[in-house]
């Protein structure tokens, strides 16, 4: 592979080219410092297919960003009734009808591994769909870049507005730009805080000051971090900072799809005057549309490359250009090495979707997808655990019977109020009992969705013939809703030796 | 030795004029961002001298801007925290001892209030579990010196046993032997008799002899049948738990010297709230009488 040859910027000079006179000045300068400045990259506005999903992926993405806090969700009274909300304070998570306890995070650990190795597929399949279509940085880089048209123009418009001296008029395109982006941001970091309280009540206590804490500082940091990596560090963030180009090294091989020069077609590549001959030559004109264009300022013609985000802008410019100049589309295309490097010996090019690695994360996102919904779909109504007393362990009484302690904290999952009857199995003869409860019926009413914690005595007779440990169970009932745990019986009697 | 400055040939930089082994040090500057982390610091330490407490004088210490004082903050969290605990105090003021027990909320508050109290005052004698020891009840089981009803409780938790103090639990029995009130081996015939008493076997000669005795010195407090009496706190002998130890010995011993522990009031120490959750903590736990 290629080491990354950027035809857009001006060579920079290498550490070592930085002569011992020029350190002996004791300046550091740019060329010799640690890090290399960054070259500013003006992409140009293009039309095409894939320009086209993207204003769709565009708008898709940021409607799902925006609006999902808004929609209401029948729940029963003192129950959220929103449809999507991370409830710290009240330690839940609802998502429809779906409502998760903390203790349930495997589900979302199972929903984050699925997420991965969707991702891991799609990749292997498609490449970098994620990096170019859905993810937020390219989202809401993408807006931004709307808005700086909006106020400076096109790239060439730009290029010169960056060069130009400060006038009025550079200076109220600059300003409004930053505005807008800081608008942007806000409503970015504003959207996100609706996720975790009530949104209706979060807009209104938000502006007279009565909001928490933490949504003014989650608001601030959002729209701190919106305007910083969409309006100034926008490509640096996938090339510098993000660890999906890396990962994605290990996903992509010559069989995946990916944003590709066709160099078999474009070479020799070399400007072309209308009615030359196409004899002799390829197809690539070389007049740098797939550059300007590129929102990561890389050449694309240089092969698959980290910066690149698969978005396939670069695509729709050289459409037009082969359109205009009446060659066929699709010299830089979404296509494999494999294929390319086929058609470069002249053989058939295949594209193989079912190779081991798709099969292998196929299934494996098949396992954990599978098993997370599984989870999700049989989880129980009502959880019991049972905490034995440890200190005493038994507890013998004046007859001779023995009491063991516990306490069982049962878990009501529902949206009602449900009393659960206790039963203990496991000690024939033993009495089971409850502190200030009526005899021989042991029950707690446990409220919606809570925990109850009860003590419960289980109480062998005098005299029975008992092990030392003595497996029983835990049995609670309600209408519509059970559970069991099991737990042991020390007697008291000695270990046999 | 005069420190001779000279400038690096390969760097361009003076060095400081020292020489080690042929080794020069180069002076360069101190890193930019280090000096202003430096001034910084200088910055930030006047202005901590002026907006905070900071240096002490000859009588008291300078108070700075802020009037920061960490005294005043414990005493405010300690203040916020009695008014916090001051609706569970309130609900356990209102309501009645069986109420407590009975409401699964109070009865689940009474518990952890009763726990925290219980392992502060009550484990060094009862022990952490209150399972007790030699000498000391255990408040576990379902045997009782004093009662074991959660009034009871409330009030042997209250006044004590044996303090001395108006209303405390008072009963003394008598050291039969260190006091000569009965001979060694009448001492000894008893200890057959209590023996016996609890359903083992005993030597039938001396259980005879003892019967008397146990009938004009004992039975008063403990009944004619040794079951015990809960007014004057005297335990049951009939049954399998023995205070003092359940052997010969410790039973020779008991009549011998009639211990007696003693529990503090704890009126005064614990509010009154506290001692009703405490009471019920105890009562629910030895599963309620």
């Amino acid at each position: 592979m290629p080491t990354l040859i950027d035809n857009t910027r001006p060579k920079t000079q290498t550490r070592t080219a930085v002569s011992a006179a020029a350190r002996a000045k004791g300046k550091s300068q740019a060329a010799g410092g640690l890090y290399k400045p960054r070259q500013p990259i003006y992409p140009k506005l293009v039309h095409g297919k894939w320009r086209t999903i993207k204003w769709a992926m565009l708008i898709a993405t940021l409607a799902v960003y925006y609006v999902t806090p808004w929609i209401r969700w029948h729940r029963p009274d003192g129950f959220p009734q929103q449809a999507a909300l991370v409830d710290f304070t009240g330690r839940r998570f609802y998502f429809f009808d779906i409502q998760l306890w903390p203790q349930e995070v495997y589900i979302f650990t199972g929903v984050l591994i699925a997420a991965a190795l969707a991702l891991f597929l799609v990749t292997a399949l498609f490449g970098r769909l994620w990096c170019g279509y859905a993810c937020p940085q390219t989202v809401w880089t993408d807006l931004y870049i709307v808005v700086e048209r909006l106020f400076e123009g096109d790239r060439n418009a730009r290029m010169r507005l960056d060069a130009a001296p400060w006038s009025f008029d550079k200076a109220w395109r600059k300003i409004g730009k930053h505005l807008v982006w800081l608008g942007i941001a806000f409503g970015t970091g504003g959207a996100w805080i609706f996720y975790f309280h009530d949104a209706p009540t979060l807009i209104r206590t938000f502006w007279i000051g009565q909001a928490p804490a933490t949504a003014y500082v989650s608001c601030g940091l959002l729209t701190a971090t919106t305007y910083i990596f969409a309006g100034w560090m926008r490509e640096q963030v996938c090339t510098y900072m993000c660890p999906w180009p890396r990962i994605q090294g290990a996903m992509l091989d010559e069989h995946s799809l990916q944003v590709t020069y066709l160099r078999d077609r474009g070479e020799t590549r070399g400007p072309h005057k209308k009615g030359q001959s196409w004899e002799g030559r390829g197809d690539c004109i070389d007049c740098r549309q797939c550059v300007v264009v590129c929102p990561m300022g890389i050449d694309i013609r240089d092969g698959s490359q980290l910066e690149c985000i698969n978005c396939g802008l670069c695509v729709d410019a050289c459409d037009e250009m082969m359109v205009k100049v009446g060659r066929p589309t699709g010299l830089i295309a979404y296509d494999t090495d494999h294929a390319v490097a086929s058609r470069a010996c002249g053989q058939k090019s295949v594209y193989k979707p079912v190779r081991s690695r798709t099969v292998y994360y196929a299934a494996a996102l098949a396992v954990v997808g599978g098993l997370t919904l599984w989870s999700l779909v049989t989880r129980p109504k009502a959880d019991l655990h049972v905490i034995r007393d440890r200190n005493p362990i038994f507890v013998r009484m004046h007859d001779g019977a023995v009491r063991d302690g516990y306490t069982l904290k049962i878990t009501n999952r529902t949206f009602v109020d449900r009393r659960f009857q206790i039963a203990f199995d496991g000690v024939a003869g033993a009495r089971l009992s409850q502190p200030g409860g009526e005899p021989g019926r042991v029950s707690v009413l446990v409220p919606a969705d809570q925990v109850a914690s009860v003590r419960v005595f289980v109480t062998a007779p005098p005299a029975a013939d008992l092990a030392a440990s003595v497996p029983g169970r835990f049995i609670v009932r309600a209408d519509g809703a059970a559970a069991e745990a099991k737990t042991v019986f020390l007697s008291g009697a000695a270990n046999p030796q | 030795m005069a420190l001779e400055r000279e400038t690096d040939d390969h760097t361009g930089v003076e060095t400081t004029g020292h020489e080690w082994d042929g080794i020069k040090e180069l002076d360069n500057p101190l890193p930019r961002w280090w000096l202003w982390v430096w001034y910084g610091t200088i910055a930030f330490s006047i202005a901590y001298w002026v907006a905070m407490p900071a240096w002490p004088g000859l009588h008291g210490y300078t108070k700075g801007l802020l009037h920061k004082s960490d005294r005043a903050e414990v005493a405010q969290q300690l203040a916020a925290l009695d008014v916090q605990r001051g609706a569970g105090a309130a609900m356990l003021r209102t309501a009645s001892l069986e109420q407590i027990e009975k409401d699964p909320k109070l009865q689940a508050y009474a518990q952890q209030v009763g726990q925290s109290v219980f392992g502060d005052n009550c484990a060094t004698c009862h022990g952490i579990g209150g399972t007790g020891g030699k000498g000391y009840p255990n408040l576990r089981d379902d045997v009782w010196l004093w009662g074991g009803k959660l009034e009871d409780i409330q009030y042997t938790i209250t006044h004590g046993v044996r303090t001395g103090a108006d209303g405390a639990r008072m009963s003394q029995m008598p050291a039969f032997g260190r006091d000569e009130l009965l001979k060694p081996e009448q001492i000894d015939d008893l200890t057959e008799y209590v023996v016996k008493l609890s359903g083992r076997p005993a030597d039938a000669g001396a259980v005879a002899r003892a019967a008397p005795i146990f009938a004009t010195q004992c039975s008063a407090c403990h009944g004619p049948e040794g079951k015990g009496n809960q007014q004057v706190g005297a335990p049951n002998l009939t049954d399998g738990e023995w205070l003092y130890g359940a052997d010969r010995a410790a039973i020779r011993g008991q009549i011998f010297a009639g211990n007696g522990g003693v529990m503090p009031t704890w009126q005064g120490r614990l509010s009154p709230e506290t001692i009703k959750a405490l009471a019920v903590y105890v009562h629910s736990n030895a599963g309620g009488q």
